[in-house]
């Protein structure tokens, strides 16, 4: 299972959503798929409608940057550390 | 009319009237970007369209005046859908809606860059692309649908005939005008007369820029647009349009446009300096109205700021009924007129850039 954490920005839409969560998956996409099933319409707030990370959103595997933006088929290990944030554009 | 919607880069702000004076009675999404406010009139169900910087566009009803907003999962372009060769068209900006008519209780058109067109069956809770209009060969030809300020073209503008809701007027920024008899199963470019001066033929039939299109609700024959190029009307349901710009004055550029839908020779428009400059003339606010179907514009000036203005009023920030009109602009003023235009209040100075005024 990996850990993730999230942005907060994320809780003025999702109200119920956990700082933390741990989920199954062996890439990024994988762990995407768990996170919609738990919250429905979350998954459309990180990835444009072609499953591409969407531009200002940014995923760290274990402090590095996923290098696949487009199909999010970055590996993910257990117990890695999965932090989804916004990226600071506009200064 | 009860309220004022507008909406703005930080917020969707109503204004109430309470007694004689318009206040602010509520803010609904503060801080986040409202790109689209539309009331659909047949439920008074309010429609706004959010554009996070970060997480894309958002879609948001209220049927109880914004006491509760619900969430709609946003339209989706089919996959195999193309915004030009080898690109895949994603969803880019909601741009504009309509209902579908009094007699489809239930439908809605959207208007969306790049350039799809979607309907709805179902109140909102899904749309889906007019495939239509996306395959329409002129579409598909990138030299007669392009951006215009914008990477990708968008329909800003949709209009159902008040008579007949199988006939529906779109218009596209750039493209042009363009209508369907048949409830959306074929269209046709309805673009005659119009100007294209940015093309080596400004007499193309698709590659218009239409900024806003607005068709009298008590003679759908009649149909004013504000175009990049000059003010055009039509009498004959688009069939030909006349160049009613003001070439003595200063009606002629701008966005936003007026009408008054029980008399199709009055409207309202807000010229700004060209395209290459993009400020009030003479920086000094000025709504410009003819009675006369286009043959003359009257400056309206009264209760205007007329020193300093760096105000543009875009295409979806000016809204009128009866003889109330209400402009928001890019400075952040809303102005009120509650005889026509004769005479204007500010109600607002300190607002954020106001992209859409509706009235409830």
């Amino acid at each position: 299972m990996a850990k993730i954490s999230f942005t907060s920005a994320l809780k003025r839409f999702f109200p119920d959503l956990k700082e933390e969560l741990h989920l199954p998956g062996t890439k990024v996409s994988e762990i995407m798929t768990h996170l919609e099933k738990q919250y429905p319409g979350l998954t459309d707030y990180l990835v444009d409608e072609d499953g591409s990370l969407r531009k200002h959103i940014n995923i760290f595997v274990d402090g590095q940057l996923i290098h696949d933006r487009q199909n999010l088929s970055d590996s993910i290990k257990e117990n890695d550390e999965i932090l989804i944030f916004q990226a600071l554009s506009g200064g | 009319m009860k309220k004022i919607l507008v909406g703005t880069t930080k917020g969707l702000v109503i204004f109430e009237q309470k007694a004689t004076a318009w206040k602010i009675a509520k803010v609904h999404f503060m801080g986040l970007p409202v790109s689209l406010v539309y009331v659909d009139e047949r439920t008074n169900t309010w429609w706004a369209g959010l554009a996070h910087r970060h997480w894309g566009q958002k879609l948001h009803y209220s049927t109880d005046e914004g006491q509760k907003w619900h969430s709609v999962p946003m339209p989706k372009y089919p996959k195999d859908a193309e915004v030009k060769l080898g690109k895949r068209a994603t969803l880019k900006k909601i741009w504009s809606m309509s209902h579908a008519g009094f007699d489809k209780p239930g439908e809605l058109w959207m208007g969306t860059e790049p350039g799809g067109l979607f309907h709805s069956a179902d109140n909102g809770q899904s749309f889906h692309l007019v495939e239509s209009l996306w395959n329409h060969p002129s579409r598909i030809d990138e030299n007669q649908w392009f951006g215009a300020g914008r990477d990708f073209p968008f329909i800003h503008s949709i209009a159902v005939n008040p008579r007949n809701s199988d006939h529906v007027y779109i218009a596209v920024s750039c493209a042009g005008v363009f209508e369907t008899k048949d409830g959306g199963k074929s269209w046709n470019p309805r673009n005659k007369g119009l100007i294209a001066a940015y093309l080596p033929n400004p007499h193309v039939e698709v590659g218009h820029d239409p900024h806003l299109m607005l068709v009298c609700q008590s003679n759908p024959d009649v149909i004013w647009q504000q175009n990049h190029c000059g003010i055009f009307r039509s009498e004959d349901a688009a069939l030909s349009w006349e160049n009613v710009t003001d070439s003595s004055g200063i009606a002629d550029y701008g966005f936003a446009l007026a009408i008054d839908h029980q008399n199709p020779e009055r409207a309202w428009v807000i010229p700004a300096v060209s395209d290459e400059v993009r400020v009030a003339h003479d920086l000094a606010l000025c709504v410009c109205r003819t009675e006369d179907g286009g043959k003359t514009w009257q400056p309206l000036r009264n209760g205007l700021p007329q020193e300093f203005c760096f105000d543009i009023v875009f295409r979806h920030a000016l809204a009128n009924k009866n003889e109330i009109l209400v402009f928001g602009s890019t400075t952040g003023n809303l102005f009120l007129s509650q005889d026509a235009g004769e005479h204007w209040q500010c109600l607002s100075s300190n607002l954020a850039r106001i992209d859409y005024v509706a009235l409830a």
